[in-house]
């Protein structure tokens, strides 16, 4: 059901853990929806992610796409970091099974919840950055109930 | 591979597998036939009809109907009591942690205009006979209770409930019964389940449960009890279910559920010897884990553990790739998106439903294959934890208050 790909970044994960003090910290999901991922990010001064690291509760899916997505935006600027999209976070896990697209919007939140995190703390806006919910429940699940059999 | 998902399936045995052979390679005669291939054919359903009937403690053969799978037999028995007696009562009393084929043929009679009282179930997932007692009302026609559940195990008080609705049918009359009906699926073979001592007026039966194959199952119908014809064509089942008779299937049912209740008693003292072995081997090797389930009335072969601060379904995937099957009740493994309703119904929070694991013996179960758990379990869990920011949050700060909106 997974793909070849899905199974390498669930089996080693890339960037487990923490950074201490980082420049932002992100965290989305809740345990209703049986996911929950939180990302560290390290940024330079120039704006550009020089490491990231996460910790997830959840599937094989959650804890792929939460892998995926910190290589995808390490060495990117945090502008660079606002276009990935849980599109191409799927796309670069080789696809997902329906059921399990809705995991790789976790990662999407939480590259966002804590690029927030970061232009608080630094008093800057990032073009097309919105405030997360802050109640953790902002993980919907809006896909297709039909896949569901 | 070790094999611990006996609850989902179970391997064939040889003996069933060589009756069926017989009625799919050498003779195939169509049992309505006249010849003698057929008239053979015909005597092995009439067999099996038996080795059913006696299995279950049946008065006659005639009782048990052959369908195509256990929940074809569940949706039949729930959908002909509610249409045959519609006309006197519309109210159904089941439980809020049957298996799926019960619960949707219940939702879909509710959508029809039945009205249903969903017992609610205690921490171990069993009810009691009071809350059926109190439930029953003068429109009630139906009670549904599981026999055995098939994610935690948990047994219900079966005898108690067939004896007050023997004892409330004395007082009702006979035009005015309340049925009883018990999913007993994962209970035949496994524990005692005889229809007449228990007053049980239907029950489904599943042949790959029972070391039979997949595609084949039965439906004990109390005789008297007014039954939908459920295919119209041949005279089949008695009229009630048209369509050539799964000769390989049907024959491959009796010889099964008459092995397993042959080998019922030794099999399930040494199941239960394991299952406690592997409980107190897992709940002692690994902190912040609980048993599902409860810990005396629980099917011999189950065992259903929680592991806090982690998701099921890493734990089967790595589980699945040092060769072990399992399964869980995590929403990820259910194929929607909230996790078991049977754990949500046992008042577990969500994040402690998520991080379920069912492991169910069969009969090639050997200790062997715990140890393989035990040597294994440990390792995944840590490393899993490991992954998960509960973990980490709850190893700093002593709890996960944050993650739960506290």
């Amino acid at each position: 059901m997974y793909s070849e790909k899905v199974m390498d970044h669930f089996m080693n994960p890339r960037n487990m853990g923490e950074i201490e003090n980082a420049s932002g910290v992100g965290l989305v999901g809740n345990p209703k929806c049986g996911d929950i991922m939180k990302i560290y990010l390290d940024i330079d001064e120039a704006g550009v992610i020089r490491d990231a690291k996460f910790r997830t509760f959840g599937c094989g899916a959650a804890v792929a796409t939460s892998s995926i997505s910190t290589e995808m935006i390490v060495g990117k600027t945090v502008q660079q970091a606002m276009e990935v999209t849980n599109k191409h976070v799927t796309e670069a896990l080789d696809g997902l099974p329906p059921l399990k697209v809705h995991c790789s919007l976790l990662a999407e939140e939480a590259i966002r919840s804590a690029l927030w995190d970061y232009a608080q703390k630094k008093g800057i806006v990032i073009d097309g950055l919105e405030k997360p919910c802050d109640d953790h429940d902002h993980h919907h699940h809006d896909h297709d109930h039909d896949d569901e059999d | 591979m070790i094999y611990l998902d006996n609850a989902a399936t179970t391997r064939i045995r040889p003996e069933v597998l060589n009756i069926m052979t017989e009625f799919l390679a050498e003779n195939y005669a169509n049992p309505s036939s006249i010849y003698k291939p057929a008239r053979q054919a015909k005597a092995a359903i009439d067999k099996a009809r038996e080795q059913v009937q006696k299995a279950i403690g049946a008065d006659r053969p005639a009782e048990v109907f052959f369908t195509s799978s256990g929940s074809e037999a569940i949706n039949w028995a729930l959908k002909s009591i509610a249409t045959q007696n519609a006309n006197r009562g519309k109210h159904i009393i089941t439980t809020a942690v049957e298996h799926h084929a019960v619960l949707h043929t219940i939702e879909y009679l509710e959508k029809e205009g039945f009205e249903v009282t969903y017992l609610p179930v205690d921490e171990f997932a069993r009810i009691e006979v009071e809350q059926v007692k109190a439930a029953i009302r003068p429109d009630t026609i139906l009670v549904a209770v599981m026999f055995a559940n098939n994610e935690v195990g948990t047994i219900m008080p079966i005898a108690e409930i067939g004896a007050h609705l023997k004892e409330i049918n004395g007082q009702r009359g006979k035009d005015d019964k309340v049925y009883f009906f018990t999913d007993a699926i994962q209970a035949i073979g496994r524990i005692p389940v005889d229809v007449n001592a228990l007053n049980i007026d239907l029950m489904p039966i599943s042949a790959h449960k029972l070391y039979g194959p997949k595609g084949v199952g039965a439906l004990y119908v109390r005789r008297g009890v007014k039954m939908l014809p459920l295919i119209h064509g041949g005279g089949q089942e008695r009229g009630r279910r048209g369509g050539t008779e799964n000769v390989a299937g049907i024959a491959a049912l009796g010889l099964a559920v008459e092995l397993a209740i042959d080998e019922m008693d030794e099999t399930a003292k040494k199941h239960t010897e394991m299952r406690q072995y592997l409980i107190d081997g897992i709940l002692k090797a690994i902190p912040h884990s609980k048993l599902n389930g409860h810990p005396e009335h629980r099917l011999p072969n189950n065992i259903n553990i929680t592991f806090e601060f982690i998701e099921g379904e890493g734990m089967l995937l790595l589980l699945d790739s040092k060769n072990i099957a399992a399964s869980s009740g995590s929403a990820c493994t259910s194929g929607s998106l909230d996790p078991s309703h049977v754990l949500m119904a046992m008042g577990l929070p969500h994040e402690m439903a998520h991080g379920s694991l069912r492991l169910t013996f069969g009969q090639d179960t050997e200790k062997g294959d715990l140890d393989g758990v035990l040597e294994v379990l440990p390792t995944i869990v840590e490393r899993l934890r490991q992954i998960s920011p509960l973990w980490e949050e709850f190893q700093r700060v002593g709890n996960i208050d944050i993650f739960l909106g506290k």
